[in-house]
């Protein structure tokens, strides 16, 4: 008996469900809703299937289907999994049911809701497997049109500024991609090609791939987002309705930095290597100015989405430091926001369908009316701001680990971004739990329902286990992230183009302790 | 006995120019839907003269194409022009400019 | 022989743990039987702990040898060339530490049953407890430097949980958030510390790491060093990083005795005398530091400790007096000596804040000295147990604090160290003066209490945990007599053997550490106790304004941090938000919005709507194309 193929039974079961729905009488809610939470738990369950059958010692993809598409082109659907991208199907396979869980309290245009969820899962898990250029290109882009209208139709009052928003700086990042990939087509080795793994032996010259890498950087640039190109966020986290925001915090973001794994760093790793502090410089600043700007927000989901921008930081840092530990960190690190982030969000939605404000001030004395939810809202805090033994230490531990080793003084302003991290959360657990409840309203809530103790389960059960044994998590990422970094530091251009090179080519002196790995 | 190409093609640049001025200068949609058609039928003429002068008929051929296109214009154009003459009584092509931004 | 296989290890971490994963989860269901589930957990571990040393010193290996061991719980992190797993190291050095939290954690939890007995969060209250008693026991047991600091920030947490365990108090909020954010910034440091040491050891267990202390430069060893020191001036109260023990007060009385005097703050002392060889390591400066460090703190905070009235605060500042001693001594070398003062501090300040706690228990919650007297007639066990801590840290001898104490300074001096000699031995009298000064005005004199407040001893689960730690604060000092039981010749295969001055000396310094604390008794009872004490007391103040006005105000530290960093942090923070976000970036944004926009509005003029227009612009277009053509096919 063969075995199923589980990757592309993966990508395309959220839109045979979507398209399941779409013959559900739009007025019978419960059923729509149901049917939307048990086809996610069906997609769930096919991807533990795929999680089952990966293997783990394997560098390379994976599960992988090639089938030619549009050969006159050199366009095909090509898609597999490494340990990278993994990981990040798993999350977007989890999150979608306890997001579509959270969207309870959606009640008006259910139907177009729970559609727009299932396309969203389908185009996310796509981009997260493609392999053909063109093929990620049309996932990449088909997954900003049901997010635009997640914020437009479903979200609070700025939503329409905010999905506008969103929409442009992300589409003005990919066009700038788009015109990079149609430039490698006709620049690949033989035949002109979309596919990954024939365009990654592209021989380029350096200053091509300056431009080129920096077309794909503003793309991931914008996704991730690092500083200055990050006021989309915040606008389009708070603005999104509970589902949207734990979608797009969770998995949106990591496409850039996925992105930046995937597609930037092989691509053009001589570009990649001579920006890599300047980069490294945006990061460091994200961290810092995340977490200030975080610090003195009033509204508590903005002050998760600034957050969010300290935090992916960390993950690009940990990307671009060039040692397996930071990158084994880094991709961990974006399953760890995924989880820790997308939790804030529920409960700062389950906040809002109580309080119907997200206003710190609103709050106070929280821990006493509410105490599971005060208790597991610490929780997730304390996983943000990396306490030990929960999981967004482990990441931000070897991503710093990873740093320290080839940029030793960085490591100081990274590392004190998790000074910041303490103040800006702690702070804000304070106000909003914390003291005596001083309104009516205040202490008259009611404490977590079984549906939402359904959804922050699981999550808290994860970013316990990831803290407390990371191992097999780890270990399906090690083998790729080492084939990432050994070929991010090996020398693709001959010496005559590429005089400028800092380290790895030539000598490679300053290569540190990874050259020498396998 | 044959005629000189160079008259035909006079012939069809003056009507062609004709063509042009009425078009930019007549404001009843049905008169410029005239000019029009002639424009097309200058450019007719040209086909027919070079497809004669080379003796090929390529030409030929391609005035049967823009006759079919003509009759599928005339019948849109004018399906068009008779509808917004019965709803906004007018065929002025200066009243009927409500489609700009 | 056998070798020494401690497989009880692991449970001594666990169990507590699973006690507090049951309380936490289960709550209420389970609080009638709460406290004594918690106690059990803990009670049990320092059985386990007891079985452990006892197979540990069943080990007679030659100079001690021998006498550790690795437990392998499982493989933790592993990524590149790093890996780190959970491993149980059990040492003396260790051992001790379990005995210690155990034993004294056994007893607070006890005491904890009858004076948290109203609360409606009870169950709670022990989860965390225990949550806190399962994490020092990681931090104790860690065989790496990142196992430490897992157990190190999980202390601080508890530690955060249980100060803020009456969070509706905004002081208790406030205090439990600074305590984890000063002691985050200790961890930066220490965290930088852990990646120094890993990248020059390329591994974080404590043998490699001591082991290569000795190939170190002298740079990356101070280096390291001092990073860990700036962990541990965090966890440990030091300066400059002490003001969140004070603050720290808010919390439950028995978490004061248990977390912040016996066991988390000493944990710095335990990691500073575990990573010994790398402060050896840095030649001196290292070392230097830390003694210097400690003996300021001792003697800074002795002076505030000596101005205050509220009496948990004068015993924070004690506790914290009393941990510069330790560093103190780690400072000149004395390790075995700084952990033979952290477990006789742990017996006596537990004791006193226990104290505290029956008094406030009492006086339904009194916490400050002027409000109350004489109260040794109404709570004379309270009272006789109280005393024989305040005896003990007063360092008369023979009670526990008069050895570790005159060890402490007769290393100093033994190192040639008399500065710090003099600092230690001034600080002794402070800390007699002050210490007197609480035990004089609570206890002696006529009964005064608050009005309406009815006085009575405490309940017997509160006193029975009293007793013992009051008979530990008496001969606990018997543990490093020489030549009986001897701590330091336990610890040596650790932290090597403290040098002790020899002949006649010890017996002076001794002599000169006793009279420092007659002195202090003396002089707090001319002041408190004797008739016109009051007189002398207004007296002093007058004469000496300035330092007891700065003294009383805590020498304004907490304004200085407030106005230097907290305020244009803030401010700083407001500028990048509502400035380079707002106005800046989203600025540049909206204006390039702007830009298109009004590019549209502009272009959109050529939209008349008139076909003819469109014609002659078409018309146009194709005269200039075509002419173009035909420029091009001339050219």
């Amino acid at each position: 008996m063969t075995e199923l193929p589980w990757l592309d039974v993966v990508i395309f079961a959220p839109l045979a469900v979507a398209l399941a729905l779409g013959f559900v009488p739009k007025g019978r809610v419960e059923t729509l809703r149901t049917a939307a939470l048990g086809g996610a738990l069906f997609v769930f369950a096919l991807s533990i299937g795929m999680l089952v059958s990966f293997d783990a010692g394997e560098a390379g993809f994976q599960l992988g289907t090639s089938l030619s598409w549009i050969p006159e082109w050199g366009i095909g659907y090509v898609v597999g999994v490494d340990g990278v991208s993994l990981w990040m199907i798993m999350l977007t396979a989890f999150l979608t049911p306890l997001s579509v869980l959270a969207s309870w309290s959606i009640v008006e245009r259910v139907k177009p809701f729970f559609i727009f969820m299932l396309v969203l899962e389908s185009a996310l898990i796509g981009v997260f497997a493609a392999l053909d250029m063109f093929l990620f290109y049309l996932f990449w882009e088909a997954s900003l049109v049901p997010m635009y209208f997640l914020i437009g139709i479903w979200g609070y009052e700025k939503r329409i500024y905010a999905a506008m928003k969103f929409f442009l700086f992300t589409l003005a990042g990919s066009l700038l991609m788009l015109a990079a990939i149609i430039f490698l087509y006709f620049s690949a080795a033989g035949e002109p090609t979309f596919d990954y793994q024939s365009l990654l032996g592209t021989p380029l010259t350096l200053g091509t791939q300056r431009l080129l890498f920096l077309a794909f950087f503003a793309a991931f640039a914008v996704k991730v987002p690092l500083v200055p190109l990050h006021t989309w966020l915040p606008d389009a986290h708070t603005e999104a309705p509970t589902a949207g925001s734990v979608m797009l915090a969770a998995v949106l973001l990591k496409l850039g930095a996925y992105g930046l794994i995937r597609f930037a760093i092989p691509l053009f790793p001589d570009a990649a290597r001579e920006m890599t502090p300047l980069i490294m410089t945006l990061a460091i600043i994200g961290i810092l100015y995340g977490a200030l700007v975080a610090l003195v927000q009033k509204d508590l989901k903005r002050l998760i989405a600034y957050s969010s921008v300290a935090h992916l930081g960390f993950v690009v840092l940990g990307i671009f430091v060039g040692s397996i530990e930071g990158m084994s960190g880094g991709i961990l690190q974006m399953l760890n926001h995924g989880l820790s982030t997308g939790a804030l969000f529920m409960l700062v939605g389950a906040l809002y369908d109580r309080r119907h404000t997200r206003l710190i001030a609103d709050f106070g004395g929280l821990a006493k009316s509410v105490p599971v939810m005060a208790g597991v809202f610490l929780l997730v805090a304390l996983s943000s701001l990396g306490l030990p033994a929960l999981n967004g230490f482990v990441g931000e531990f070897l991503i710093l680990l990873g740093m320290y080793t080839r940029y030793s003084w960085w490591v100081i302003p990274a590392a004190f971004g998790i000074v910041l991290a303490a103040v800006y959360l702690l702070w804000a657990y304070q106000r909003v739990f914390h003291g005596e409840p001083a309104t009516k309203e205040n202490r008259g809530l009611s404490d977590l329902g079984m549906r939402e103790i359904a959804m922050l389960a699981p999550v808290v059960a994860l970013i316990v286990t990831i803290g407390v044994y990371p191992k097999p998590f780890l270990d399906r990422i090690n083998p790729s992230a080492e084939q990432l970094v050994t070929r991010m530091r090996r020398c693709s251009v001959d010496g005559t183009t590429g005089a400028s090179i800092p380290e790895a080519c030539g000598g490679g002196a300053g290569a540190g302790n990874v050259a020498e790995a396998p | 006995m044959s005629i000189d190409p160079s008259y035909y093609l006079a012939l069809a640049g003056l009507m062609f120019a004709i063509g042009v001025v009425g078009t930019l200068t007549r404001r009843n949609a049905i008169v410029i839907f005239m000019f029009i058609e002639l424009m097309l039928n200058a450019v007719n003429l040209i086909f027919v003269t070079f497809a004669r002068m080379w003796g090929n008929v390529d030409g030929q051929v391609l005035v049967f194409f823009v006759l079919v296109v003509a009759a599928a214009e005339a019948v849109v154009g004018l399906a068009i022009i008779l509808v917004i003459a019965r709803r906004r009584e007018t065929s002025n092509v200066d009243d009927i400019s409500m489609l700009k931004w | 022989m056998k070798a020494f296989d401690p497989v009880l290890a692991p449970y001594i971490v666990a169990l507590p743990l699973i006690g507090a994963l049951g309380l936490l989860l289960l709550g209420r269901r389970l609080r009638a039987v709460a406290g004594l589930v918690a106690s059990a957990t803990v009670g049990v571990g320092f059985v386990l702990g007891v079985i452990v040393l006892v197979q540990m010193l069943g080990v007679t290996e030659k100079g001690g040898h021998g006498r550790e061991a690795v437990v392998r719980v499982w493989e933790w992190i592993s990524a590149g060339s790093f890996s780190v797993n959970v491993d149980l190291l059990v040492d003396p050095l260790s051992m001790v530490m379990v005995l210690v939290v155990t034993g004294v954690g056994t007893l607070i939890h006890v005491y904890s049953i009858g004076y948290m007995h109203d609360d409606p969060r009870y169950s709670r209250f022990f989860g965390y407890m225990n949550l806190f008693v399962a994490s020092m026991l990681l931090l104790v047991l860690a065989d790496n430097l990142l196992l430490l600091y897992v157990g190190w920030e999980g202390v601080g947490l508890c530690s955060y949980l249980l100060i803020g365990f009456w969070f509706e108090r905004r002081a208790a909020a406030g205090a439990a958030k600074k305590a984890f954010i000063v002691n985050r910034v200790g961890d930066f440091s220490f965290l930088i510390g852990i990646f120094v040491l890993s990248v020059t050891v390329s591994s974080l267990t404590v043998s490699s790491i001591n082991e290569a202390a000795g190939g170190m430069t002298a740079g990356i060893a101070t280096t390291a060093a001092l990073l860990l020191f700036g962990g541990a001036t965090g966890k440990s109260a030091q300066i400059p990083l002490y003001v969140w023990l004070p603050d720290a007060m808010e919390g439950p009385t028995p978490v004061s005795a248990l977390i912040h005097a016996a066991t988390m703050v000493t944990a710095g002392v335990y990691m500073v005398a575990r990573f010994s060889p790398v402060f050896e390591a840095s030649g001196g400066l290292a070392l230097g530091v830390v003694a210097w460090i400690g003996a300021l703190t001792a003697l800074w905070a002795a002076l505030m400790a000596a101005a205050e009235y509220d009496i948990k605060r004068v015993l924070a500042y004690s506790t914290i007096s009393q941990l510069g001693y330790m560093f103190l001594a780690l400072g000149v070398r004395a390790y075995s000596i700084a952990i033979f003062h952290l477990v006789t501090h742990a017996f006596f300040k537990a004791l006193m804040f226990l104290g505290a706690g029956s008094i406030m228990h009492s006086l339904d919650g009194e916490v400050d000295m002027r409000n109350m007297s004489g109260l040794r007639k109404v709570m004379p066990i309270t009272a006789f147990t109280f005393m024989t801590g305040w005896l003990a840290i007063s360092g008369i001898i023979p009670f526990s604090g008069f050895f570790s104490k005159d060890a402490i300074l007769a290393s100093a001096w033994h190192q040639g160290r008399y500065a710090l000699w003099a600092i230690g031995a001034g600080t002794a009298l402070l800390t007699a003066f002050y210490m007197s000064r609480l035990y004089f005005r609570i206890f002696e004199g006529d009964l005064k209490v608050p009005e309406g407040v009815h006085v009575h001893e405490s309940p017997p689960s509160m006193v029975g945990a009293l007793i013992p730690l009051g008979v530990l604060s008496v001969v606990g000092g018997v543990i490093n007599l020489p030549g009986l039981l001897t701590l330091d010749h336990f610890l040596e295969p650790v932290v090597g053997e403290s040098e002790v001055p020899s002949g006649f000396t010890p017996w002076i310094l001794g002599a000169i550490a006793l009279l420092a604390g007659i002195a202090g008794i003396a002089f707090a009872r001319t002041l408190y106790l004797l008739p016109g004490g009051a007189t002398r007391r207004a007296a002093l103040c007058e004469r000496f304004k300035t330092p007891v006005d700065a003294a009383r105000n805590k020498f304004w530290v907490d304004e200085i941090y407030g106005r230097g960093i907290v305020l244009p942090g803030k401010a700083f923070a407001s500028f990048c938000a509502n400035v380079i976000d707002a106005r800046l970036v989203d600025g540049a944004v909206n204006g390039g919005g702007r830009v298109v926009a009004g590019a549209g509005w502009l272009f959109r003029r050529a939209q008349s709507g008139y076909v003819r227009s469109y014609a002659l612009t078409f018309l146009f277009g194709v005269v200039v194309i075509f002419s173009l053509l035909v420029f091009r096919v001339a050219l």
